[in-house]
């Protein structure tokens, strides 16, 4: 894989690339975290002794609905802060 | 009963002349454009984020968001709500992932194409030749499970046959892909995704409403069996394994997805692409959690429904008067329509782009290129509408198969491919045969190993031989090379 294609190319865009897939990894680490932990760690208990929120299970509101909402709020964060503009053209053709 | 199929037919036939409009309004780009292979079937990366977003939710949100998913919700309970909500993921995930790199590389290669970038990236007609057919095989029987889908709801809607149902269907798909190629399929995913998130938010609504709040129904349901509120469902048999599993089929694993993933080459920009990551999450996230958790709210509020895939259609017809059920009812029909236009249009695009003008005729002209596109998908379609007269049996299987068995093969070569200097061509090709094969015996042998979903052991066996096959092929890849330079 060595020379000839420009693959290798030493290029600014792609360890920008990169860092921002590893953030898509990490959210989705995270995302998972959140959305087991709650489900089952206040889940696991007998139904008679849940306790409620609005109406609906504990588990189910912190998982399925703040999760969605901290998961939201987390994208918004990440791609304002730190995603970066990166020109998608080679420079010449386009 | 007529009456109320009258008023509810309205707004579906509203919404199939707002689609033919859409095509043509499409159709004038591609004869302006200089390339009529990249606009017809990339849309000329033109693709703000709001766009990008809403074909993206509309083409992975079939008609087993809307249709199958609220019925198994209805079964299951909340746990089933749970298990949806593992698909809020690839609203983020899929556009960061394969994100900057991947758009970036396509343009490099001029990649049309999924097949194309892989085709550059391995340079290997065996990895060319493996992914068309794993394209064409796998989504050709999605694409009947999901016209069957189609077919099936009109059926019940219009009241007509289930053939006249499936011709209706298959005609108003076939005319505007054919017409106006990615394009017209990206622009009317939107208006698609627009019907799905506001039918999904007003159905909600109205279903709270009828089962005289949150609280009621929760109390209902406990009455009825405590499971339904539990994570392990109504009959305690959805172990934590078995629902985390679906973070693969359905969440993460959704990068590997050809329809999705040409997506992901399609936008103008980097802006459109963060705007897209924002929208789509939140859009996804509205329509999986309030399709299911619908489903849930529907036992309290229609009891006793036995066919799961009506429980969507009773429980619109119930709590809505029949116009807005009408409209709400055209969700489900856009989910299917839109998943079976990019679905159509990839056949198609593999069939011509990466066989025909790969293989058999290199220096096809323009013009007769043209006209091959459009038999092709032509072709393809009637192909499909005939298997789907008398569909085989076991629908949401074939479905879900192309689903795992097309990640299984493609998620590798495209991830690593993407970030993995040394992966090459034979880690490539051996790993998408270890995926697909494997994926098949342990679909039909031992599904679900360990309590787990059938998908993720093939593709952790295909990670495992990209990575050691690529390892241990470096040497002979260099060979090559230095002799061949």
């Amino acid at each position: 894989m060595r020379g000839g294609t420009s693959f290798l190319k030493d290029d600014l865009r792609f360890a920008i690339a990169k860092k921002e897939a590893l953030i898509g990894v990490g959210l989705a680490v995270f995302h998972f975290i959140w959305w087991y932990g709650f489900a089952y760690g206040l889940g696991k208990t007998k139904v008679e002794r849940y306790t409620y929120i609005f109406g609906l299970p504990a588990w189910f509101f912190y998982s399925c609905i703040l999760g969605f909402f901290v998961i939201v709020l987390l994208v918004i964060l990440t791609v304002k802060f730190m995603f970066k503009e990166v020109p998608f053209e080679e420079e010449g053709d386009g | 009963m007529m009456n109320m199929n009258i008023q509810v037919i309205i707004p579906l036939v509203l919404f199939l002349i707002i689609f033919f409009i859409v095509g043509m309004f499409a159709v004038k780009f591609v004869s302006t454009s200089n390339s009529f292979v990249q606009e017809y079937f990339l849309g000329n990366r033109q693709f703000g984020g709001f766009i990008l977003a809403m074909t993206m939710v509309a083409t992975y949100g079939s008609g087993s968001s809307f249709i199958g998913g609220p019925g198994a919700a209805y079964h299951y309970g909340l746990a089933w709500v749970l298990l949806a909500m593992s698909q809020v993921v690839t609203g983020y995930f899929v556009l960061m992932v394969l994100g900057k790199k991947f758009a970036i590389m396509a343009r490099k290669y001029n990649a049309i194409t999924l097949i194309d970038f892989l085709k550059a990236r391995y340079n290997s007609h065996f990895v060319n030749i493996l992914a068309a057919i794993s394209i064409i095989v796998f989504l050709f029987s999605s694409m009947i499970a999901q016209w069957v889908g189609g077919a099936r709801l009109m059926e019940s809607i219009l009241g007509v046959s289930y053939t006249t149902a499936l011709f209706i269907f298959a005609v108003s798909v076939l005319l505007y892909v054919i017409i106006g190629g990615f394009r017209a399929v990206a622009f009317t995913d939107t208006i698609q995704g627009i019907v799905m998130l506001l039918g999904t938010i007003i159905l909600l609504v109205a279903t709270i409403k009828a089962g005289g709040g949150i609280e009621n129904i929760m109390t209902d349901l406990r009455k009825e069996n405590p499971n339904l509120l539990s994570p392990y469902g109504s009959d305690g048999s959805l172990t934590p394994m078995y629902i985390s599993s679906f973070w693969i089929l359905v969440g993460v694993g959704v990068v590997g997805l050809p329809q999705i993933a040409i997506r992901a080459m399609s936008y103008k920009n980097a802006t459109a692409m963060h705007r897209a990551i924002i929208i789509g999450t939140i859009v996804i996230g509205i329509i999986m959690f309030g399709m299911h958790f619908i489903g849930v709210l529907a036992r309290a509020v229609v009891p006793g429904i036995q066919n799961a895939d009506t429980v969507m259609p009773l429980v619109t017809m119930k709590v809505l008067p029949a116009w807005i059920a009408g409209i709400v009812l055209a969700a489900p029909m856009a989910a299917i329509m839109s998943t079976v236009n990019s679905v159509l249009i990839l056949v198609s695009s593999a069939i011509v782009k990466d066989i025909y003008i790969g293989y058999i005729n290199k220096n096809a002209e323009e013009r007769k290129i043209k006209h091959m596109s459009l038999w092709v998908t032509t072709i393809v379609g009637i192909a499909v509408f005939f298997l789907a007269i008398h569909p085989p049996n076991l629908l949401i299987w074939l479905n879900l198969f192309s689903f795992g068995g097309l990640e299984a093969v493609f998620i590798w070569p495209i991830v690593m491919g993407l970030y993995w200097k040394k992966g090459n061509k034979y880690g490539a090709i051996t790993s998408m045969l270890i995926g697909m094969i494997s994926y098949i015996l342990f679909d039909r042998f031992y599904p679900n190993p360990f309590g787990i979903h059938t998908v993720v052991i093939p593709i952790l066996l295909s990670f495992v031989t990209y990575t050691v096959v690529s390892v241990s092929t470096i040497r002979l890849e260099n060979v090559k090379r230095s002799k061949s330079f």
